[in-house]
């Protein structure tokens, strides 16, 4: 086959036909998306159905979302790097490919969510460093850096850029420093998660996202540093099992799902414990010092307390519970159920500290506010989920992503 | 947000609102929208994208004929002082880009349109959503550009404006005081364009740190409330009513609670 | 971020923040070049030819 030489060796791959069909219809998607950005870009923020009370929306969900999410990244690094878990190196090319992917769209959808783009570079030019957003969008970037210098080797592993000597040892070498990487990582990540908490928890103007301090981090700051390095390895099982389904062959074996999944699972639970005396104290404590009881914050039919019970209760203890036990990590029904729920979970809380945030009305002569996406949020929105599955569809096909699947799907 | 060693002899200005006084004309507003440049659509029936600096809402103590009672509230921004008083608004401390900056000297939060990049999250801090966002370019009528103000610069597509106390009347009473070899401003010298506008006089404005001037009387009157003062966010605009359910929708109180009587209400004393 | 930025100045929350910013970088910036010019050498012959991969 004329691609043969861009396939690492040893492993079976579909036809070139099956695969330009799928990227075919994929990139349809992805065109859809960037027609959307565009028409922002050209029209400005009036092709949104975003409006003066609703100012976060749709977008900042999705940012902190896939950050969220992308968290594997970063808490796998720390694992396999740091902690010396070797087992997850089999997960971590793939844990990072995800990160990648989502930290690039997170990048994309604020350069569309700024009412001024070309202005994007004042965050950083004239950086107010009380601003939480401050913090977020420098450690993004940098840690975006990071990512992409933990992408680099394997995408020069491709056995065509293999050959060439100078890049062969570049791969090496950044392999052999990438402990460092990964530990920065490891920083700027802690930082940005927690800015991103930060940023609903410091607006003591709204007491449904104000949380008490330590320092100067509102519990929000810990609680979501925590929440990512606990849910997004859900992601990366998730995906994973996911890609094993579409290309029918196990990639990863059972025991790193296994190690990584009783991770996940005890932080998840002290996260949700932590989370749970953090809305007993909000609500007992901080929202009645301003006047509010925890009913007035879910008095809306779109709000109601049923959130807050999916988010702790059902997306939160039940997820962590069922990984924390060796039977229910072991039954993959179990196992697939939990990350299900636990990857709801974790972007439930976002959606809930961006949206929820904004519907809460402060005067009683106010109502709810309501808010429906237009089609080109939507749209944009979709665009990076587009945009990924071409990174991992290109990345399987002519990266060595996983190490173990030689092993696990020999070929005659 | 460099703080200055002397702000405590600064000016503070501030704005006090009889709504025993409103009657919801909407003089106010059409005021600030001609003095201040102030945008506005071909349609606006949505209020919900809508620039206003200053906004007039209608309350009632929802009790049915012949007990029920109207109350009309006009709302500018609040110039908050931000918990302790430091300048450290809800909106100022939270901008990325030093867009907003509260001014020691007065004690206006300026917003500044070239540099903002309109992030919008001054507007998620804002309790009152007295920030607004500029979704379209402006548009004016035909000829209509000639009438603009010239002191104030009209904003663009995709950045965030909101009242600033007509900041630029200030700067021109200052240029005066100056040529006049003047340090302090009178009283009159510098008033915003809603309170020159509000035809019964129910809105007072001044320097709250000056004995001289009305504002420092009656913000200390029993009549007196600010909004949302249990956030904490320091407002530096003032109502006056002589009705409770008026001021117990000013703030929000558990049912046991009694305005007025709470022990950490802030009530500022010189 | 830099100092001749006139929102500059040398309080504890800038030093803080940019500190801990401009450290990070240099790490980057100083990993990317250690393995740049090391690439550079070990391709050149300056270095042994090692075909094993240091992730495996």
């Amino acid at each position: 086959m004329k691609e043969t030489p861009l396939i690492p060796a040893g492993v079976k791959r579909c036809s070139k036909w099956q695969f330009s069909i799928w990227m075919a219809a994929v990139t349809a998607v992805l065109l859809w998306g960037v027609y959307a950005m565009f028409l922002i870009w050209y029209k400005g923020l009036n092709q949104t159905n975003m409006n003066d009370a609703y100012g976060f929306a749709l977008w900042i969900w999705a940012d902190l979302a896939v950050i969220a999410l992308g968290g594997g990244a970063f808490f796998s690094g720390f694992l396999t790097y740091i902690i010396g878990k070797n087992e997850l190196k089999n997960i971590i090319n793939y844990a990072v490919i995800i990160g990648f992917i989502c930290y690039s769209s997170a990048l994309l959808i604020l350069a569309i969510d700024i009412g001024q783009p070309l202005r994007g570079w004042f965050i950083f030019w004239h950086a107010n460093v009380h601003s939480m957003l401050t913090e977020v969008a420098f450690c993004l970037s940098c840690y975006f850096a990071v990512l992409t210098i933990e992408f680099i080797p394997l995408i020069l592993e491709n056995p065509k850029l293999d050959k060439k000597p100078f890049l062969h040892h570049l791969s090496h070498n950044m392999h052999g420093i990438m402990a460092i990487f990964a530990a920065t990582g490891v920083f700027l990540s802690f930082f940005h998660q927690g800015s991103l908490g930060g940023v609903a928890g410091v607006l003591f103007g709204r007491p449904f996202a104000y949380r008490e301090h330590i320092f100067i981090w509102p519990f929000t700051f810990f609680l979501f540093t925590w929440s990512a390095a606990a849910f997004g390895p859900c992601f990366t099982i998730l995906v994973t099992k996911v890609t094993e389904l579409i290309t029918r062959k196990k990639l990863v074996k059972d025991s790193v799902y296994q190690l990584l999944a009783k991770i996940s699972g005890w932080m998840i639970l002290t996260y949700i414990i932590a989370k749970t005396i953090d809305t007993l104290y909000w609500a007992f404590v901080t929202a009645p010092s301003k006047g509010f009881t925890l009913m007035d914050f879910y008095a809306s039919s779109t709000y109601n307390i049923g959130i807050l019970f999916a988010e702790i209760v059902l997306c939160g203890f039940v997820p962590g519970l069922i990984l924390i036990t060796k039977r229910g990590r072991e039954n993959s029904f179990l196992l697939m159920t939990a990350v299900i729920l636990a990857v709801i979970g974790v972007s439930l809380n976002r959606w809930v500290m961006v949206l929820q945030v904004m519907a809460v009305p402060l005067f009683s002569f106010n109502d709810w506010y309501a808010y429906m996406p237009s089609w080109q949020e939507v749209a944009t929105t979709v665009l990076p989920v587009a945009y990924g599955l071409i990174v991992i569809s290109l990345a399987h096909r002519y990266l060595p992503v996983f190490p173990q699947e030689k092993e696990l799907n020999p070929i005659d | 947000m460099k703080e200055k060693n002397d702000h405590k002899h600064a000016n503070r200005y501030g704005m006090v609102i009889d709504l025993d006084k409103c009657t919801g004309c909407g003089s106010c507003m059409v005021g600030c929208y001609a003095e201040n440049n102030v945008p506005f659509k071909p349609d606006e029936t949505n209020k919900l994208d809508s620039i206003n600096w200053i906004r007039i809402f209608k309350l009632t103590n929802k009790k049915p004929y012949p007990d029920t009672e109207v109350c009309y509230l006009p709302m500018p921004c609040m110039q908050c002082d931000g918990i302790g008083k430091h300048g450290h608004s809800p909106c100022v401390s939270v901008c990325p880009a030093v867009a907003t900056d509260y001014d020691y000297d007065t004690g206006i939060v300026s917003q500044i349109y070239t540099r903002c990049f309109g992030c919008r999250y001054c507007m998620a801090a804002c309790p009152y959503h007295a920030r607004k966002f500029n979704w379209w370019d402006p548009v004016w009528p035909a000829d209509m550009e000639k009438y603009l103000s010239p002191n104030v610069s009209p904003r663009m597509r995709g950045v965030v404006e909101k009242c600033s106390f007509c900041f630029h009347r200030h700067q021109l009473a200052k240029d005066k005081a100056y040529l006049e070899e003047r340090k302090e401003l009178e009283e009159d010298e510098y008033q915003t364009a809603c309170a020159d506008a509000c035809p019964t006089g129910a809105i007072t404005f001044g320097d709250l740190n000056n004995k001289d001037h009305a504002v420092y009387q009656l913000k200390n009157s029993p009549k007196a409330f600010r909004l949302l003062e249990r956030l904490e966010t320091n407002p530096k605009v003032y109502y006056l009513t002589s009705k409770e359910w008026v001021r117990r929708a000013g703030d929000n109180y558990l049912a046991h609670e009694e305005p007025g009587k709470l022990n950490h209400t802030v009530k500022e004393h010189h | 971020m830099f100092p001749f930025c006139f929102e500059w100045a040398w309080d504890m929350g800038h030093i803080v923040f940019m500190g801990g910013l401009w450290y990070a970088l240099s790490i980057i910036g100083a990993g990317l070049t250690f393995a740049i010019i090391k690439s550079i050498f070990d391709s050149t012959g300056g270095g042994h030819d090692n075909h094993d991969h240091g992730h495996h």
